[in-house]
């Protein structure tokens, strides 16, 4: 007689009104009845990430949701411009995760931010490789973003019922940028500082609110002790925060309403429809 | 429909006892439900506003409170500064975050010839130019063959009184107050002037100061 199987490795009972004991077993699948053999490591083994995900579909109730999501029909003559929203959000990603990690090494201090951002690129290991991936990651986000922006434009992906993802993405190009200017100031050399000068005086420059944002991004009449923390605090956690946010509302219309057909498809339909009159 | 108001005339009673509602009190017409909705939301609110209107105000705090005191900085005797040219100088306008914090001014002796005494104002002994262009706020320089200061970023000309001469400046150039102490000048606050020289509250860059456009860039708490 072999010896007793630990009770988690039992099969469990059949579950009312099913003829077999489901998911736990091979063993008595079909044959409408519980199965006397017991399912091997290895079986149980070749089981574990479906039963994971079982498990978790059972209570999350995340797969119609993901089949939605991740398999919807979209329309015929969708092409490679219509990636250029997820290479966005891609190179939103790559920044996310390599600004974790230079937080790690920055000191948002004035007198101490140029030395800690030179360290990073001197003494770091591949810290000079993650300043940059982030330094020219940021000039691809902001390309990708308007090609994608052009893209909708030129096909007419803003027209109803999508106005109000396309404002949203205004909101996020917007967004884009105050992460361009508020991360500029961050290495605090000679052109940064002059940049961020100059860019804080423009924001100046409007009437009656214009010297008060200035004297917001500033912290005070000067450039000052609290500049640099707060242009940090706005760039790695403020925007960042409301990006992704953005990004969350913009995915969710896009699944919702589905994607518009390039606008020459039209045009082939119609010569289509004359010639079968 | 049965209960629709116009068959139910008592659902249209604004009392919940007229409308037949299970443990209502004489005269009450606000009910539980609602009652607890609005508590609710008014818990909500309050909650929310303990923490949110105090963050903003920490953010906003800044704009509204002037955290620079007046300084008076020494830049040298007397006998180091003449009325017909400019000596550059070197002060600290912003403490603690290093050379960030530092800014060259140009100084000269008050000349009795060329400047003008403001009615109603304090002639200042010295006159001390600050080197934030008027325009977007770079280091301007003074060349002294031309007796003019010069922007490197837009292209920013002042004559000698730092009065605009050309480029996309919108006013002249700041000064400083100035006053002399056993025998040192020394400098303080920075004020802004417009097209006459006529003194005001330190402005930012950009900031206009002459007819009505004075009225579209108000003076701040801050300065």
């Amino acid at each position: 007689m072999p010896p007793p199987i630990p009770k988690f490795l039992r099969p469990s009972p059949p579950r009312p009104g099913k003829g077999s004991n489901g998911r736990n077993g091979r063993n008595g699948a079909g044959d409408g009845g519980v199965s006397t053999a017991a399912p091997t490591v290895k079986d149980r083994a070749e089981e574990a990430t479906a039963s994971t995900v079982g498990w978790l579909d059972e209570r999350s109730g995340l797969s119609p949701f993901l089949r939605g999501f991740l398999y919807r029909k979209v329309p015929k003559g969708t092409n490679w411009y219509y990636t250029l929203g997820s290479a966005t959000m891609f190179a939103f990603l790559s920044q996310a995760v390599t600004g974790v990690f230079l937080a790690m090494y920055y000191e948002p201090d004035p007198t101490r931010a140029y030395e800690s951002a030179s360290h990073i690129t001197n003494d770091v290991f591949l810290g000079e490789f993650v300043r940059g991936m982030h330094k020219w990651g940021s000039s691809v986000m902001i390309i990708l973003i308007f090609l994608h922006m052009g893209r909708t434009f030129v096909f007419g992906a803003y027209k109803y019922p999508r106005e109000l993802n396309w404002i949203i993405g205004v909101i996020l190009v917007v967004l884009t940028l105050l992460m361009g200017l508020t991360g500029y100031l961050l290495p605090f050399d000679q052109r940064s500082f002059w940049a961020t000068v100059v860019a804080v005086n423009i924001n100046a420059s409007g009437p009656i609110v214009g010297p008060y944002l200035a004297d917001f991004l500033r912290a005070g009449s000067e450039f000052g002790t609290t500049t640099i923390p707060r242009f940090y605090a706005i760039h790695m956690l403020l925007v960042p925060g409301l990006i992704a946010a953005l990004i969350g509302a913009h995915l969710y219309l896009v699944a919702k309403l589905g994607t518009t057909a390039p606008p020459w498809l039209k045009a082939q339909k119609k010569d289509l429809m004359k010639e079968e009159i | 429909m049965a209960d629709s108001p116009s068959q139910n005339p008592e659902r249209k009673s604004r009392y919940t006892s007229g409308r037949g509602i299970a443990g209502a009190f004489e005269g009450e017409t606000v009910t539980r439900r609602r009652f607890m909705e609005g508590t609710a939301l008014a818990v909500g609110g309050i909650a929310t506003a303990a923490f949110a209107l105090p963050a903003l105000g920490f953010a906003l705090g800044p704009i509204f409170e002037d955290t620079t005191p007046t300084r008076w900085q020494p830049v040298g005797p007397e006998g180091n500064f003449v009325d017909n040219d400019y000596v550059p100088r070197v002060i600290n306008i912003a403490p603690n975050i290093g050379d960030a914090g530092k800014t060259t001014i140009y100084v000269r002796r008050f000349n009795k010839k060329q400047d003008k005494v403001i009615k109603g104002e304090d002639p200042q002994p010295y006159v001390a130019i600050s080197t934030r262009c008027a325009h977007l706020g770079c280091p301007v320089g003074y060349k002294s063959a031309a007796q003019k200061f010069i922007c490197p970023c837009h292209g920013g000309i002042y004559g000698f009184q730092g009065e605009v001469l050309g480029g996309p400046p919108v006013r002249p150039l700041d000064r400083f107050y100035t006053r002399v102490t056993n025998g040192q000048v020394e400098i303080g606050d920075r004020f802004s002037v417009n097209s006459k020289l006529e003194r005001f509250s330190p402005r930012d860059p950009s900031n206009h100061l002459d007819g009505l456009w004075q009225y579209l860039y108000p003076a701040r708490p801050t300065t």
